[in-house]
């Protein structure tokens, strides 16, 4: 990667005109903010965050070089490095066309697990969240510890006996007994409810309410617009949780035309340590990166309203 | 925006309490009832159905028998369950401090003002996050490769022979790894986001009585975001002892190293879709729950009480 792009977005007033390398000239008079809010950036303290910062992209860069490899450049070339013919295009259509197309099937899937399922999950979340900030009802304190109690319960270890269950109902190897385990996020509620307590004023639905607006209008149209940053935070962390989803899927999934990307990615890299299987590296190194940006591109563009959703989160435990 | 007309907000204060609040207390349920319903299909059945199912044994001779709490007993003296377990705990005492203490710096970091380019790091370290498991490990995996991967490439380029990242010895170490890339960000951003709702009027405070960057660090943020230290922590342990992607995926590339009892979760699964023993399966994961459950709460006993 070249050299970052440097936004000096303070928290402070003033503009601070600093550029990389020398240290921003303190001519302005300071104002009420002293030096604990505007402290002169540090050139060591940079340099040693960026070895963390190497750490996260350099797998990433590896990746995207990757990407543009054949199977035999691959394994020539420095991996850091492009090999000679550059192979990006070629290995785009033929992930996306090698076996009949599987691949865009499940690409399909997984948009379909997601839509349904992180959809669902922050709705619910939404509902429940707003309920347990807003609303004083009997058994109220029981849901709440029950559910931060299964925060803590191994939800790999629900997945095994939810197969047993889902296959005497007979739903396994359906989208079903992928979509309604990913319904529920303890977290996702959590979240909902420390912002919607903060987010709401009570006032605000009580005015609504002598305005003569029912539970379900306050909601829609009081209480939704207030939540919005909390919605996208819990949607992003769901979609990610679903989108990721590999165990829960395995176990519940056998036909390969139900698959996730997930599944079906380690299915094509598994396939080269089996007898008389192709192997397909150059694809499954195409395929991951194709995997990964649709998520990578919503945390971008997501970003401001995710961040003030998180913010709330946090406040409290 | 759909706010009310201000005639509403300026409408007086109306109605008894009392009577607000006994209308108001069923129609929380209305909102809570679908999430509350979904839950006890996918949470609530499946552990009350695990449990039924420790309590049998299905026996190859005489079908499905009820053994009591014979498979706990069972359980209790498995040296496989055992050792996976004790592989996990010093993943757990290895990693999970390596990977909180680096979010813990780079947050600090990011939340003193003093870097440049604050925003471009912030996203940067988070992005692996949004990284699928499967993803991540295949990566990792092709790079620990001694012969193709960057591994092999250092060797070749150095003359060097670095110990092979996948060799029985060192394979918890590389997955270690790879679950530390996957999380730093999370959870540096979790800290990192905890830091900035602290009053900067305390910072101001601790400037006047002349404390430096360092007593300001341990004196104000550290226990003013130790909830998030917290969760963060109980969070990192169920994370650990729920191991499974990780060495599932490298195993094809580790089968020496990386056996099917590997993590006590690989070992349910091992159990339930290799064996076809459901009951002992489902007592292993019930065991493991309870592990986990147990040591989350002394965790957060602890946490929360030590400090301040």
């Amino acid at each position: 990667m070249t050299s970052p792009v440097v936004t000096v977005s303070d928290r402070g007033a003033a503009k601070a005109a600093g550029t990389p390398g020398s240290p921003p000239p303190r001519l302005r008079t300071p104002r009420r903010r002293h030096s604990a809010d505007k402290p002169r950036r540090s050139v060591w303290l940079t340099l040693l965050t960026s070895l963390v910062l190497l750490y996260s992209l350099v797998p990433l860069i590896w990746l995207a070089v990757s990407a543009t490899k054949t199977q035999e450049g691959l394994s020539r070339s420095f991996g850091l490095w492009f090999d000679g013919d550059f192979a990006l295009w070629e290995n785009i259509g033929q992930t996306f066309t090698y076996d009949d197309g599987v691949f865009t099937r499940w690409l399909l899937n997984t948009l379909l697990y997601v839509g349904l399922g992180a959809g669902g999950a922050t709705f619910l979340a939404v509902l429940g969240g707003y309920a347990l900030a807003k609303f004083d009802f009997p058994g109220r304190r029981a849901v709440f510890a029950v559910v931060i109690g299964a925060v803590a319960v191994p939800g790999t270890a629900l997945a095994v006996p939810t197969f047993l269950m889902f296959s005497k109902m007979g739903l396994t190897n359906t989208p079903w007994a992928v979509i309604v385990p990913s319904l529920i996020s303890p977290f996702g509620l959590y979240l909902m409810w420390v912002f919607a307590s903060e987010a709401i004023p009570t006032e605000l639905m009580e005015a609504a309410r002598i305005d003569g607006a029912g539970e379900v209008r306050t909601f829609f149209r009081v209480a939704l617009p207030l939540l919005a940053p909390g919605i996208v935070t819990v949607l992003l962390f769901t979609m990610v949780a679903t989108w990721n989803n590999y165990f829960l899927p395995l176990v519940m999934l056998k036909d390969p035309d139900w698959y996730p990307l997930t599944l079906g990615l380690n299915s094509w890299n598994a396939q080269a340590a089996t007898a008389g299987g192709e192997a397909v590296f150059n694809l499954v190194v195409t395929g991951s990166l194709v995997t990964i940006l649709p998520l990578i591109a919503a945390f971008l563009l997501l970003q401001r309203y995710w961040r003030s959703g998180l913010a709330a989160g946090s406040v409290k435990e | 925006m759909t706010t009310p007309q201000p005639s509403a907000a300026a409408a007086p204060r109306p109605a008894p309490p009392r009577a607000r609040r006994s209308r108001r207390s069923w129609t929380g349920w209305g909102f809570l009832g679908p999430f509350v319903a979904v839950f006890a299909l996918v949470f609530l059945a499946p552990i009350a159905y695990s449990v039924y199912l420790s309590l049998f044994r299905d026996q190859l001779i005489g079908g499905t028998t009820f053994v009591g709490l014979d498979n706990y007993a069972q359980a209790l003296r498995d040296d496989r369950f055992w050792a996976a377990l004790g592989r996990v705990s010093l993943f757990l005492a290895v990693q999970v401090p390596v990977m909180l203490g680096i979010a813990l710096l780079v947050a600090l970091a990011l939340d003193s003002g003093r870097l440049y380019g604050r925003d471009f790091f912030r996203i940067s370290i988070f992005l692996p996050y949004a990284v699928p498991a499967v993803v991540a490990t295949l990566m990792w995996g092709f790079m620990y490769g001694t012969r193709f991967g960057l591994v092999g490439d250092i060797n070749g380029a150095f003359g060097v022979s670095l110990p092979d990242p996948l060799s029985p010895d060192l394979v918890l170490a590389s997955i270690g790894n790879i679950v530390t890339w996957e999380f730093v960000g999370y959870n540096m951003l979790i800290f990192y986001s905890a830091l900035r709702v602290i009053p900067h009027s305390l910072y101001e405070a601790a400037q006047i009585d002349g404390a430096g960057q360092i007593r300001v660090i341990t004196a104000i943020k550290l226990p003013a975001i130790r909830g998030a230290l917290v969760i963060a922590t109980i969070f990192s342990i169920i994370g650990s002892f729920q191991l499974f992607n990780e060495p599932s995926i490298l195993q094809p590339l580790a089968p020496n190293a990386i056996t099917t009892d590997y993590t006590p979760n690989f070992y349910t699964y091992s159990l339930s879709f290799n064996g076809q023993q459901h009951n002992y399966s489902a007592t292993v994961a019930i065991v493991m729950g309870l592990i986990t459950m147990v040591i989350a709460y002394v965790v957060q006993l602890r946490g929360m009480r030590k400090g301040v």
